[in-house]
């Protein structure tokens, strides 16, 4: 009985091994094609083998040094101008928001973040349209300043991850720094933001990557100014009709070097990321 | 059911309890839900009267300075010896006055026709055409929202200034010290220290979320469309037609039908979306977490590595891949041995909808598997013992308690990513571009969402006020969903725990 027992678990084991070997291949598969077919060296744009015979870094070299219709060394500097900029605005905003209302008591606090939240659950194309009007009232549309403007200003309403972090500071070190004659400025440059370290890195790290992980804002602000492109949009033009030839390849090794950034930032910050969207709804 | 009896109950019957309370519960809360927000309105007018009454008490018992800051702003306080400050509010008076009479008053005066002076050509003096300038729609839209927004703000102040005045007159009969302008700056470091910390955000988000909200809203009660664009043509209010337009759906109303075409694949896409990620991602986060299987972290990373990489890097990469000469009619060429060049985005409407869905799986499996890991290693361990005892097999056992329990945990992030995928953009416009083509549609193909549709309706065809009606709609639906979400996890939410 018990043997039986035994040798169906090993059966239940050895099905699931398969299993998630199958779908490990499959969900990996598009990413080892992309990076592989990065360092393909031939001439062809269409190419019938799915690893190639030959590497090299001939699109690496072509994406920084063919830049005359598609200008990829300018996008990624765009983006990361941009990415700096966007980040410690919204840093700063995301902080002192977060700060208020997690350690300053006033009137119509609670008011302030119910508005706060509902404004948030909004989806964020809905004012897309027409930040893009008002942009173009102003005559910022296709310009670099305007990207910062529309990725830093709404971040102020992204205070709950950093207000849950700010509300598990022990209150007692207020208190005790005010008896001692602090003023809350000081108490909020001096004492709790330097205890704050992870939360910090964290609202760094994920306004540094929104710029360039997003493509519908940047689209819709850059329209045909492919001098201000970033990197996204700039990738989503090499693959369209008129360039798709010529370019697969540089788009694919241009996607790598997108990728690999990013990757890295993420998976250094991926812990955050759970405690942060599950920390809503785990008691239901 | 009283408490001693619930704790009878075994883990199975408290569970099934605490489910059905759950939906028990559910039109209750939503009626408080509504009781709450018809209180808020209440209690908004009750406050706004309260407002007007204290203004009122506050001439009577002011004296001539403070009479006098009713009308020009900051004389009570200058009078009293806080010259900066009354200063600072008669220049804002002084401003917002120049604004008015040089800006503000030319739009706002043609806020109720948008304009009626079209473009015109004349001829000159020496016999060349010249274009005389006429109204533009769009920018006395913007400029008279802009300027009632700078209207309700300098009200504010004006109140503020009455207070202001008042109390430092108060402060004066009683005998104490009038605070000195540096006093009260310093005062933002430390009393007043959120107005300093929450002013900057406050005003970013008012040009840039709220102020475009009003605009956009404003925007679907005209006919700014591709026959009305400025600086050409003038364009003007024209109450709900948009509306109308997208709930006609009798023959050849062609916007009304695709509409609703669109809307009914919209839904069925996020059901099939949210679903499929989340049951099937629940699937594999319990291979993963299953007792005795090995290298679990090696497994995990294979899945989440799908996600560090930006979702418009593997979506294009996508595209690329399910393209007629791409990677996947390669492999199936190889398999077969026959050439093989079949459009997985293009052939027909329903395989593109399916390769649509499969690919969100792809993209969105991931995020399942890293959100559910933790819960899953929650539910209590006897639940699927005492099944196994009883002869529930896997199946059953996922079925009957895996799938109950977390539905009722992650409620809240169910409905989230439901709203989620009603607005996916990315990946219905970067993997078919809504493609294939629908004759029947308007400017749109079969595979468009209404978040597609009305990018497209913007960006290319200049549609400005269809596309800002189908935005309120989606947005209604939206909202209340997220407002139930709110109000399901509230309570759940104690942020006095530690302090």
């Amino acid at each position: 009985m018990i043997k039986s027992y035994k040798i169906r678990r090993h059966v239940a084991n050895a099905f699931i091994y398969i299993v998630l070997a199958v779908l490990g291949i499959i969900w990996v598969s598009p990413l080892a094609y992309m990076l592989l077919h990065s360092f393909r060296a031939d001439g062809f744009s269409t190419y019938p083998y799915l690893i190639p015979k030959e590497f090299g870094f001939d699109n690496y070299i072509a994406l920084f040094t063919n830049t005359e219709m598609l200008d990829f060394p300018r996008w990624y500097l765009n983006t990361f101008v941009v990415a700096i900029f966007s980040c410690i605005i919204s840093t700063l905003s995301v902080l002192m928001v977060s700060y208020a209302f997690s350690r300053l008591r006033f009137k119509s606090r609670k008011k302030f973040i119910n508005i706060g939240m509902i404004l948030g659950m909004f989806p964020g194309f809905m004012t897309m349209v027409a930040i893009y009007y008002l942009l173009k009232a102003m005559g910022l549309d296709g310009q670099l300043v305007a990207l910062v403007i529309c990725y830093s200003a709404g971040a102020g309403l992204g205070f709950q991850i950093s207000k849950g972090f700010f509300d598990t500071i022990p209150r007692a070190l207020d208190e005790a720094a005010t008896i001692d004659g602090a003023t809350k400025n000081q108490i909020f440059w001096k004492i709790i933001l330097p205890m704050s370290k992870p939360i910090v890195v964290y609202t760094v790290l994920t306004s540094f990557i929104g710029p360039w992980t997003d493509f519908i804002l940047a689209k819709i602000i850059m329209g045909d100014n492919l001098e201000n492109y970033t990197v996204a949009i700039g990738l989503q033009k090499m693959i369209t009709l008129e360039f798709k030839t010529e370019y697969f390849k540089q788009f694919l090794a241009g996607s790598v070097l997108v990728a690999v950034p990013v990757t890295i930032l993420f998976l250094f910050m991926q812990r955050y990321y759970v405690e942060g969207v599950t920390a809503g709804g785990v008691k239901g | 059911m009283r408490y001693i009896d619930y704790m009878q109950l075994n883990p199975f019957q408290r569970f099934g309890y605490n489910f059905v309370q759950f939906f028990k519960k559910l039109p209750g809360n939503v009626a408080r839900f509504f009781k709450l927000v018809g209180l808020a309105i209440v209690n908004f007018f009750v406050g706004i009267g309260k407002g007007f009454a204290n203004y009122g008490t506050r001439f009577v018992k002011g004296g001539v300075g403070v009479k006098i800051s009713y009308v020009i702003f900051g004389v009570g306080n200058i009078v009293k010896g806080q010259i900066v400050k009354g200063l600072l509010f008669f220049m804002t008076e002084v401003a917002y006055i120049c604004y008015m009479v040089f800006f503000g008053i030319n739009y706002i005066s043609k806020f109720g026709t948008l304009g009626d002076k079209l473009m015109t050509t004349e001829i000159d003096a020496d016999g060349f055409p010249v274009t005389v300038e006429g109204d533009n729609s769009m920018l006395i839209l913007l400029y008279s929202v802009l300027t009632i927004v700078i209207t309700i703000i300098v009200f504010a102040i004006y109140i503020a200034n009455t207070k202001s005045a008042y109390k430092v007159e108060q402060l004066k009969k009683n005998g104490k010290a009038v605070p000195t302008f540096m006093q009260e700056l310093k005062q933002f470091a430390d009393e007043k220290f959120h107005v300093s910390l929450m002013s900057l955000p406050c005003i970013l988000i008012g040009c840039f979320t709220i102020l475009p909200l009003i605009f956009m809203i404003l925007i679907a009660f005209t006919n700014y469309d591709s026959s009305h664009q400025v600086p050409k043509h003038l364009f003007t209010w024209v109450g709900l037609q948009n509306f109308a337009d997208l709930v006609n759906v009798t023959e050849g109303a062609k916007k009304g039908i695709t509409f609703l075409g669109l809307t009914e694949w919209t839904i069925i896409w996020a059901i099939f979306a949210t679903f499929t990620n989340y049951i099937l991602g629940m699937v594999v986060a319990l291979m993963i977490n299953k007792k005795g299987i090995k290298l679990k972290s090696l497994w995990r990373t294979l899945f989440v590595v799908v996600i560090a990489v930006p979702q418009f890097v593997s979506l294009l990469l996508m595209s690329q891949i399910l393209a007629t000469n791409g990677a996947l009619n390669i492999l199936l060429s190889n398999i077969t041995g026959q050439q093989i060049e079949f459009d997985f985005l293009g052939a027909s409407p329903l395989i593109a909808k399916i390769t649509v869905i499969i690919v969100n799986m792809w993209i969105g499996i991931p995020y399942t598997i890293l959100i559910t890991s933790g819960i899953l290693m929650n539910i209590p361990a006897d639940l699927y013992e005492s099944a196994t005892i009883d002869g529930a097999g896997p199946v059953r056992s996922f079925m009957s308690i895996t799938l109950p329990y977390m539905l009722f945990v992650t409620t809240p992030y169910l409905i989230t990513s439901f709203i989620g995928n009603i607005n996916n953009f990315n990946v219905i416009f970067l993997l078919t571009g809504g493609g294939p083509s629908n004759v029947d549609y308007y400017n749109a193909g079969h595979t468009d969402i209404l978040v597609t549709w009305l990018f497209n309706l913007t960006m290319s065809k200049n549609d400005y006020s269809l596309a800002a009606a189908i935005g309120i709609l989606v947005f209604i639906v939206c909202a209340s969903l997220s407002l139930i979400t709110f109000n399901l996890t509230k309570s759940a939410k104690d942020e006095e725990a530690f302090s």
